[in-house]
């Protein structure tokens, strides 16, 4: 199908951004453990936005990747521009090129998440304009009658755009100029671009779990349109909780604690609906699920985080602290990733589905490395965050805080090296497929193949069940 | 019958509104310190190297460094402390070498910072 050679590039792309990511965040962990090593040759302020830029390219791009595969399928045609989708996926690959360049060389526009100069950020944007494009000529979608992951997708790649502009307000003085307005506009536009890239994931999610249950209903019922508007007033206005102690409007900080903790809840509660529809013989061929599976657990888990972080009587203690880091980590790794992953995976099997029972060995042992070294990075954080919190409270100096916390930066040193180790074998047979793919695109004979699952398109289901995405019902 | 779409754009104006208003009258709050232009100069220079990488303003950047919103005002820091550290770095801090100007400028800039919030967010 046309696109197929496109998704699988952004794949890798994504998964070269996941490793590299990787080895920069662990770059930047020795800086805790090995105090001032290297500091002018790999300073911590060049390592953090490597690993920070680089895993949100990984979540980006394998968004993009994922939603280029997918669209295709939902109309059962092929994208409805390669060369456009192409035009993006060259623009993605020179931004990382460039941005990974500036970032060693010592080049920053100092803005926390976003680093680069504002023809950069252009480029970016031209790139979401580009994938919305693909979107709504392939699919054609009448919003009224479309399932859920088209308004998600739509809604993901919407916000991206709007994001990416509020994000580079600053050069006006009327933002710059005003340490306030600078920083809550900032942290506006970040927390709302966690909220378009959640959108573009959850949309992918709910496809997955369509395709491997065999039938779309989850995506068109009442409680997943509710959920995805209750997801998009989190995006639109809960970011507050990041700037409670920034002294702007006390609004903003209502507004947000109004609306707040409710997010995490929003893909529990689908998946969890979704689980209880699934057969055990679903649940055994699938890695994907037990990748979804586990997401419920580190949902579970960031919720704790996210009522901390959000209630103000809590958030004085937890704010500025590696609380936030674990919530941050919790999310990209334990959601974010694992949802990726499972995207990337069911793709994988897609295409090379007599894989399935060497990689099903190795993947769960590696799934188990993964979820443990995760669980106890995720400790070490939430550790740090509780003896930063309380030293704070004592008015301890700082070189003291950091002293106290030594032991358990080596456990978070240590734990982010075995993650790591999991990741990188878990994902390397992913690359070693999307190569392949991009090199011969060579599906696998109809010998090869063994049935996946009992998976029907949206295409046969309307012979079955009349709904179309192209005719307007309303 | 369209439901969904009338609830789609309720809220994007309510979130359109919204920004306006925290983009003037939400953030507008008076700071009792002007942004002179060698604060503006300490800023860019904060960027440029990117300062926040390490360090926090009002709780928000990196840990591997302390928070520096009342860093000028602090009694047990102030004014001198951030200065020895802007020129000669620290244990975990890469010497940046500024000049006199640029030191100055940047200590302006966390003078600035520290006059827009009282109390200590860390």
């Amino acid at each position: 199908m046309k696109g197929k050679r496109i998704a699988f590039s952004f794949w890798l792309l994504a998964l070269f951004c996941l490793v590299f990511g990787l080895l920069f965040g662990m770059a930047g962990s020795l800086q805790y453990v090995f105090t001032g090593m290297l500091k002018e040759q790999f300073s911590f302020a060049k390592m953090r936005p490597l690993h920070v830029f680089l895993i949100t390219q990984w979540i980006s791009c394998a968004a993009i990747g994922g939603m280029y595969y997918f669209i295709p399928s939902v109309r059962n045609k092929g994208l409805f521009s390669p060369l456009l989708a192409k035009l993006h996926l060259f623009i993605n690959i020179f931004i990382v090129m460039v941005a990974v360049s500036d970032f060693l060389n010592g080049k920053f526009t100092g803005r926390e998440y976003m680093e680069f100069p504002l023809w950069i950020v252009a480029l970016m944007i031209s790139g979401w304009i580009l994938a919305g494009i693909n979107l709504l000529a392939t699919v054609k979608p009448s919003y009224n009658t479309a399932p859920v992951y088209i308004w998600s997708w739509s809604t993901g790649i919407l916000f991206f755009i709007i994001t990416l502009t509020e994000a580079s307000l600053w050069q006006f003085d009327h933002f710059n100029a005003n340490i306030i307005r600078d920083i809550t506009v900032q942290w506006k536009a970040m927390g709302s671009m966690v909220g378009a890239w959640n959108q573009l994931i959850y949309g992918s999610a709910m496809f997955l779990m369509c395709r491997i249950s065999g039938s779309d209903k989850i995506a068109r019922s009442k409680e997943a349109f509710f959920f995805y508007f209750l997801g998009m007033a989190n995006l639109m206005f809960n970011w507050g909780h990041h700037t409670y102690v920034v002294p702007a409007s006390p609004a903003i900080k209502m507004t947000a604690y109004i609306i707040s903790m409710t997010e995490l809840l929003i893909l529990f509660n689908m998946i969890w609906k979704w689980l209880k529809t699934l057969n055990q013989e679903d649940k055994e061929l699938h890695q994907s699920w037990r990748l979804l599976k586990m997401t419920d657990n580190w949902i579970l888990l960031n919720l704790f985080l996210a009522i901390a972080i959000s209630v103000p009587a809590l958030n004085m203690y937890t704010h500025g602290t590696h609380i936030t880091v674990a919530h941050a980590m919790g999310a990209t790794i334990g959601i974010n990733t694992t949802i990726l992953l499972a995207c990337a995976l069911y793709i994988y099997f897609q295409e090379r589905r007599s894989a399935l029972p060497h990689m099903s060995k190795t993947f769960r042992r590696s799934l188990t490395v993964f979820n443990v070294s995760l669980l106890v990075f995720w400790i070490s954080l939430v550790g740090m965050g509780i003896v930063k919190a309380a030293a704070v409270q004592q008015h301890t100096v700082f070189a003291e805080i950091m002293h106290k916390l030594q032991p358990w930066f080596r456990v978070f040193s240590a734990s982010g090296f075995v993650l790591t180790a999991a990741i990188v074998v878990m994902v390397a047979p992913l690359i070693r497929q999307f190569t392949g793919s991009i090199i011969r695109h060579k599906p696998e004979s109809a010998s090869q193949r063994k049935p996946l699952t009992k998976v029907i398109t949206i295409a046969e289901k309307e012979k079955q069940e009349p709904f179309s995405v192209t005719s307007d019902r309303s | 019958m369209k439901k969904k779409t009338t609830i789609f754009f309720l809220l994007f104006i309510s979130y359109a509104s919204y920004s306006a208003w925290v983009y003037t009258k939400g953030t507008e709050q008076n700071i009792p310190a002007k942004f002179t232009s060698q604060a503006m100069t300490g800023k860019q220079l904060w960027q440029q190297h990117n300062c926040i990488s390490c360090h926090q303003l009002y709780g928000l950047g990196g840990y591997l460094g302390p928070d520096l919103t009342n860093i000028t005002s602090d009694p047990r820091r102030g004014k001198a402390y951030a200065e020895a550290f802007i020129r000669a770095g620290g244990p975990t801090m890469p010497v940046f070498h500024f000049n006199d100007k640029q030191t100055e400028a940047i200590i302006a800039y966390l003078e600035y910072v520290d006059a827009s919030v009282k109390n200590n967010p860390k």
